[in-house]
């Protein structure tokens, strides 16, 4: 025990001298918290609309300028032939082309029923789905509310079922509960993943594992004296993210603290044994930090962190769950946003502790101090 | 195992494949001695004090070190020995009193004794003013000097130094040798690697590899009677000329 002392004493004071790796620890929550949940939002609000109008009648007039005041859309020019408008969408000028045939407002009045040609700009895809979406409700709106008598008979008798939503947990549905919480769980697996590895790594470039190995260090002793500053300084950062998300965007674990605490601190020494795992593989830091890469992005791409696992296929739900990110981000979010409480989230305790067991247990067999 | 017998050696081989980097090599080395283990680069010299020093498997043969067996007892081997690798291996960004105190700990000697014999230590070394400094800011021959009084502080039986002297100006060669004499006269058994003859000449008995194997083991005073030669240097390339392996 006395030698966990001395080696935690070393690890401290080393840590302390690298002032580089630990303004980056401490700048990573800041930075992470305050520029990403506001550069990464989902919500589409300017959309450049470009409206071939070729009715020009009372009807296709209204509908414009319902479309301008929405608030969604940016009318971008006003052609009158598709062609020349599709051109735009060619140049990336516009998102949308709303094209409004000649004949628009007579059919309406007069059978009821005219089609409106919408061609939207797919490269990015999501941007595409929410403003055709848009366009489509306020389309849909529009119809609604035309006066009574240019609607034939069959329309007015027909039940129209209608639908409000409720938001829970999230009732604006604001991107910011969705990312702060992962941000959250990317801190912990930053410095769990990167940090612990790179630093053991870097004791083999150097040299003085092979001094350490030489000397009668028990090997537990070695891998706590790593695993545990990690863990703390992690924990440091977990509770400054969780204190930036409350003052900057008002985000207060709805649920309790100590279950929180207890995932973050289960979760975090099943990542510092990965990044041990990575570095007993690893003979220089450019090696651990491409392995510790590799693994990290199809931990972030595959957990949930940006898109949901639930609309996932069947195998790469099982990968998902493989990867241990995938259900702290998933219970982390529900024990801030809904509250969820110790049982609701039991399983998935469950797992991260069989993750740390596993992942510390395969790095301590892997350790040799001979070989 | 006879008592006045640190290290023993029987047939030690380790191979890398087909390649026999250490091939049958025996020998023995008395307490108190200084023991030089000399080669070309790539003779298999630091593979053999590897596994002497429990941080390399042998493939075959027998060893003991300080009477602990080279398989089974490697942990026990580390506790009674000192270690100074080619590479130096204190931690730069740690103060001069921060390294001995982290080996001091490391082997578990005492806060207390930590404290009162590094004070010793410090002085001995002339290194007063430089105790708070950065180790990664010292000269290299302060380095090695510190690195040697690091191996030896916990009072190891036995203390193997790996090519202490590389890249050290002559003067403080001469300095370290003296403290390497000091340490054996305290009853500290000397294996040392070099590839300096002059330095041989220090030693009371040396062994020559070549390729693997030990080709010659005696005292400078024997070896140079034995090959009619005037220094060890020429002992030395008598037997080294015919070596294949050469380079590291």
């Amino acid at each position: 025990m006395t030698v966990l002392g001395f080696l935690l004493q070393k690890e401290f004071r080393q840590i302390r001298r690298d002032t580089t790796i630990l303004r980056i620890m401490f700048a990573l929550p800041v930075i992470q918290l305050i520029v990403f949940p506001l550069a990464m939002d989902f919500d589409v609000k300017s959309v450049n609309i470009s409206i071939v109008d070729q009715d020009h009648s009372t009807y296709s007039q209204k509908l414009i300028s319902k479309i301008a005041s929405s608030g969604y859309f940016k009318i971008v020019g006003a052609e009158t032939s598709f062609k020349k408008s599709l051109t735009y969408i060619e140049n990336g000028e516009v998102d949308l082309v709303m094209e409004i045939p000649a004949g628009f407002e007579r059919n309406l009045v007069r059978e009821g029923v005219q089609k409106i040609g919408i061609s939207v700009d797919a490269i990015n895809g999501t941007k595409a789905g929410i403003s055709g979406q848009y366009l489509n409700s306020i389309i849909a709106d529009f119809n609604a509310n035309m006066d009574v008598n240019v609607k034939t008979s069959a329309m007015s008798q027909q039940g129209i079922i209608n639908i409000t939503f409720t938001n829970w947990f999230n009732p604006r549905a604001e991107y910011k509960y969705n990312i702060v919480p992962a941000i959250l769980v990317l801190l912990l697996t930053m410095i769990g993943g990167f940090v612990t590895a790179l630093n053991i790594v870097r004791e083999k470039e150097v040299g003085t594992i092979e001094q350490i190995n030489v000397t009668p260090i028990k090997k537990w002793e070695f891998i706590l004296g790593k695993l545990i500053p990690f863990w703390i300084i992690g924990m440091i950062v977990f509770t400054l993210g969780l204190t930036i998300s409350w003052l900057v965007y008002g985000i207060v674990p709805v649920g309790s603290f100590l279950t929180l605490y207890a995932f973050a601190a289960v979760y975090l020494v099943a990542l510092l044994g990965f990044g041990l795992l990575i570095s007993t593989y690893s003979d220089n830091q450019v090696q651990a930090m491409f392995v510790a890469f590799f693994f990290i992005m199809i931990f972030i791409l595959m957990s949930g962190f940006f898109t949901s696992t639930d609309g996932m296929p069947g195998w790469a739900k099982v990968i998902s769950n493989m990867t241990p990110v995938a259900h702290f981000v998933k219970t982390d979010r529900m024990i801030i946003l809904k509250g969820s409480s110790f049982n609701d989230v039991k399983q998935e305790f469950l797992y991260l502790v069989a993750f740390a067991g596993v992942l510390n247990g395969w790095a301590i067999w892997n350790y040799r101090k001979t070989n | 195992m006879e008592d006045n017998k640190a290290i023993v050696c029987k047939d030690l081989t380790k191979q890398f494949g087909d390649f026999y980097a250490v091939n049958k090599i025996s020998f023995e080395v008395l307490k108190g001695e200084i023991f030089g283990f000399l080669g070309a680069n790539g003779a298999g010299k630091t593979t053999a004090m590897r596994i002497l020093c429990g941080l390399s498997f042998p493939s075959s043969g027998t060893a003991t070190v300080a009477g602990f067996d080279v398989y089974k007892q490697q942990e026990k081997i580390k506790k009674s020995i000192g270690y100074m690798s080619q590479k130096f291996s204190l931690y730069e960004n740690l103060t001069v009193l921060e390294n001995i105190e982290f080996y001091g700990g490391v082997y578990g000697v005492s806060r207390k004794e930590i404290k009162t014999r590094s004070e010793e230590l410090v002085q001995t070394l002339g290194l007063e003013s430089e105790a708070k400094k950065l180790v990664g800011a010292l000269p290299l021959g302060w380095k090695q000097k510190l690195a040697f009084s690091v191996a030896i502080f916990h009072k190891p039986q036995i203390v193997f130094l790996d090519e202490p002297t590389g890249g050290v100006d002559p003067v403080t060669r001469r300095q370290f040798w003296d403290m390497i004499y000091e340490a054996a006269a305290t009853g500290i058994t000397i294996f040392v690697t070099t590839h300096y003859m002059d330095e041989a000449e220090y030693c009371n008995r040396i062994s020559v590899m070549v390729d693997g194997k030990v080709e010659a083991l005696d005292s400078p005073a024997n070896l140079k009677k034995e090959f009619n030669a005037d220094s060890m240097d020429e002992v030395f390339y008598q037997l080294a000329r015919g070596a294949k392996r050469s380079g590291d």
